[in-house]
């Protein structure tokens, strides 16, 4: 059982670094902006997701798998509005030049 | 090497080059983001060096805090005429010298510590059951080295008064500046309504956990200061009247209450700031509460500026 469970770990967490990595290379190579913001929300959103489904056969007690829940989810929030504010800002540019 | 070696290696790697970048880049808005990016860097490196707490502090205040103060300080600046002269070639090289001798004395500090560097970590976790705390970092700041830690929010009430100092005679008492444009983005709306009431509880948590496990006043009245900066940013409530009573009265809660409690310790306990036996842990965070609060009253007063609306307004 606990084999089976470092192995899902493993894997959950080798994926999520997988789309940090994926996320990374888009945020170098992608050519405008707003592409760039498009491949790093989903990447991170994803990647962290991963990460903390991984870590949630380690967190011990009940409580600490709340906390890794809440902490994604928060990350969610703050990454899903902050591409909403810098998209915003990237259309006010355009608009101007 | 092991990996944790590289992993550290390569970490002190970016923080110089994130460093350095912010330094060398030329517009003041970048140079912000990076010193926020090298802010958060930090806060990594301390976790490296087994110091969450101050992994926590370094994150609040040098990667957010900070940053917002600079971010709005940036703005405000470039909405000012440019300057009619660039600055001296003499005077760049003596504000590059001076940051040389500051930056070259600390590190000189750093590197000649004598070996073993000198510690006070064995009698600070000895003490540690007298103030029936179990985080001796909360200890050191409220118990063993509580007058600075009492003159350092006495600092942050005189910043404050040095902002509003600055603020013409006709608004004094009026309101800071709106935070926000008129019409604020959907998202950050959302973002604080959302946002505001569980970093609240974060916040108060943080501080709570602070006698025992990382965190702290510090750390816990920061989360607090963001929430409030992040609705007056959403334009959900407007910078307070800094005439208000009740404001100065939160601004100067946590060292007020800090003196009193230090100035009755002669009869308590025998001496100035002391606490009385078995009475220590309830009085500490009662102290830190009211910390807390001035905390979060400060930091949003320091990023919101001087008052710029009459008190009629």
């Amino acid at each position: 059982m606990s084999l089976a469970l470092d192995l899902f770990s493993a894997v959950a967490i080798g994926a999520g670094v997988f789309f940090f990595l994926a996320g990374t290379v888009a945020l170098l190579r992608f050519p405008d902006s707003l592409s760039r913001l498009h491949a790093l929300t989903k990447a991170d959103n994803l990647g962290l997701g991963l990460v903390v489904l991984g870590l949630i056969p380690r967190a011990g007690t009940p409580l600490a798998v709340l906390k890794l829940v809440v902490l994604w989810a928060l990350v969610q929030l703050s990454s899903a509005t902050v591409a909403q504010l810098i998209g915003a800002a990237l259309r006010r540019r355009n608009a101007v030049e | 090497m092991t990996l944790f070696e590289a992993l550290d290696l390569g970490l002190a790697a970016i923080v110089l080059g994130v460093a350095a970048w912010t330094v060398a880049v030329r517009e003041v808005f970048s140079a912000v983001i990076g010193y926020v990016a090298y802010g958060l860097l930090l806060a990594i490196v301390w976790v490296r060096l087994y110091a969450p707490d101050v992994a926590l502090t370094e994150a609040a205040i040098g990667g957010g805090v900070t940053g917002v103060l600079l971010l709005t300080a940036s703005a405000r600046l470039s909405r000012l005429p440019a300057p009619d002269a660039a600055p001296s070639a003499g005077l760049k090289i003596a504000a590059a010298a001076l940051a040389f001798l500051v930056a070259g004395a600390l590190a000189a500090a750093v590197v000649y510590l004598p070996d073993p560097a000198p510690s006070l970590a064995a009698a600070a976790d000895e003490n540690l059951a007298a103030t029936g705390l179990g985080n001796a970092v909360t200890a050191v700041l409220i118990a063993y080295r509580s007058f600075d830690t009492m003159l350092e929010k006495v600092v942050l009430v005189l910043a404050v008064v040095g902002v509003w100092s600055v603020a013409p005679d006709r608004v004094w008492g009026g309101a800071p500046a709106a935070l926000g444009p008129a019409t604020p983005d959907a998202a950050l709306v959302f973002l604080a309504r959302m946002l505001a009431p569980i970093g609240l509880v974060i916040g108060v948590q943080i501080f709570w956990v602070g006698a025992d496990e990382p965190g702290g006043a510090f750390q816990g009245g920061a989360i607090l200061a963001a929430m409030w900066m992040i609705v007056m940013m959403a334009r959900l409530t407007e910078p307070p009247r800094i005439g208000s009573g009740w404001l100065r009265l939160g601004l100067i809660a946590g060292p007020a209450i800090f003196l009193l409690i230090g100035l009755a310790g002669p009869f308590m306990a025998g001496s100035f700031l002391a606490f009385p036996a078995g009475f220590a842990k309830p009085l500490i965070l009662f102290i830190e509460a009211f910390m807390v609060l001035s905390i979060a009253v400060t930091l949003p007063l320091l990023v919101a500026g001087s008052p710029s609306r009459e008190a009629g307004e």
